[in-house]
């Protein structure tokens, strides 16, 4: 992708009508893995096993959810009818959520919490790197913040699979089988279609299949000094990014939503 | 009364952080424009970190102290870019924060983007004025603050995060 970005925002109203519809697209999904990973990042808060960690995972489910409200506003300004972040956070169901399914999954035990959540930083630092240039100037502002906080986050929990594989018998066993487990979701993050097509020919981000190299790198690094073995490349799941999911992610959206939807407008 | 930038900036600087007090919005370095007109006045913050929970309370005790003193019309934008930095926080209010406690950030400096083992930054203490610090979490009691302990006075203290 190219530095493209002239500081002005970007004229969703001169797009063509599918691109419109992708640019809306892609925002939502940006914004639905940061919403449903920082929740369930946030299940943690009172059970971590260290009274640090039950702060680090609330500081880093925040963030994400900040990342994800401006992600969601952005995508209801560029669909045009009206809808705020919280309009989209919790009154949409399963079907229309765009996260990928590895954020959705329960969040397990703490190795397995872990994982899911080096797996998304590794990704998500590279993305938002280079989504600083995104011709989409909003999109572009987030993702400077955004590089900002991931450099911690991937710091956190790849310092978190290096202390449980090197750590005792029993740690590194059951970091190496949520890494196991969690490895066939990890291929949907460089899955492209039609959105992210149209979104890499407008300058807007970069096609995710271009970030699985510097993934690999770090998750290779992050093996090695582990000590945990990678998994072979077999079967892939995919689907999230159009609505396909996980039976868990609706039970975890009953919870999220349930608030909201019995009192619809209600502010404290 | 006529409000100018000037006297819009000297209320602002009455409203506190109400997770950091000791400091006031425009130390901190969030207010990033004041547009006094005739009959309204217009100021955009920027948050600290995506996900601040302060940010929606700063703009509400913005509202609350300006229009308090008679300004008319007044909005708050939230801003995104250009993205706050610790760089723009000056020397008084880091001297206000190692007061009250807390180990102001360093300079911002240039990192690879993933930096897995990062050398050990000598935090001196802000009760005892020791380097004999260690580094427990980078993440603390709020998102900007990262959880540090005195060796030599035995204190754990916060140190603003470099960002």
């Amino acid at each position: 992708m190219q530095s493209s970005n002239t500081g002005k925002s970007m004229d969703v109203g001169a797009l063509t009508v599918p691109d419109r519809a992708a640019l809306v697209q892609y925002l939502q999904r940006i914004g639905d893995d940061r919403l449903v990973l920082g929740h369930r990042l946030s299940e943690w808060c009172g059970h971590a096993p260290i009274l640090e960690e039950d702060i680090a995972l609330g500081n880093i489910a925040l963030d994400l959810l900040g990342q994800a409200t401006r992600a969601l506003e952005l995508a209801g300004e560029a669909e045009g009818e009206g809808r705020s972040a919280d309009a989209l956070a919790y009154f949409r169901d399963a079907i229309d959520f765009r996260n990928l399914q590895l954020v959705e999954l329960a969040r397990g035990d703490f190795g397995y919490t872990i994982a899911r959540q080096f797996f998304f930083d590794a990704f998500s630092i590279h993305l938002m790197d280079a989504l600083q240039y995104s011709a989409h100037a909003e999109l572009a502002a987030l993702a400077v913040k955004a590089t900002k906080e991931e450099r911690y986050h991937v710091r956190h929990s790849s310092e978190w699979m290096m202390k449980l594989g090197q750590g005792t018998d029993e740690s590194h066993e059951r970091i190496q089988r949520s890494v196991n487990e969690l490895w066939r979701f990890t291929g949907e993050m460089f899955n492209v279609d039609d959105v992210d097509e149209r979104m890499a020919r407008l300058s807007v981000a970069p096609l995710a299949s271009e970030l699985r190299t510097q993934w690999n790198d770090v998750v290779s690094d992050v093996f090695a000094r582990a000590n945990l073995e990678r998994p072979r490349d077999e079967f892939f799941a995919r689907g999230g990014r159009v609505g396909k999911h996980t039976e868990v992610l609706g039970h975890m959206l009953a919870e999220m939503q349930i608030v909201a939807r019995s009192h619809p407008g209600v502010e404290w | 009364m006529v409000a100018t930038t000037e006297s819009i900036l000297d209320l602002l600087r009455e409203v506190k952080d109400p997770e950091l007090p000791m400091l006031d919005v425009v130390e901190l370095g969030i207010v990033r424009d004041v547009e006094a007109a005739e009959d309204s006045v217009r100021i955009d913050i920027t948050p600290t970190y995506s996900g601040c929970p302060a940010i929606k309370a700063i703009e509400n005790d913005i509202i609350e102290m300006l229009t308090m003193h008679g300004v008319p019309n007044v909005t708050v934008r939230t801003v995104y870019s250009p993205a706050w930095t610790t760089d723009w926080m000056g020397d008084d209010a880091k001297e206000k924060l190692r007061v009250a406690g807390i180990a102001p950030p360093g300079r911002v400096e240039a990192e690879p983007l993933v930096l897995l083992r990062r050398a050990p930054r000598e935090v001196v203490c802000p009760y005892c004025g020791s380097s004999n610090s260690e580094e427990r979490s980078e993440f603390g009691s709020t998102a900007c603050k990262a959880i540090h302990y005195c060796n030599s006075c035995q204190q754990p203290f916060d140190r603003f995060k470099t960002l």
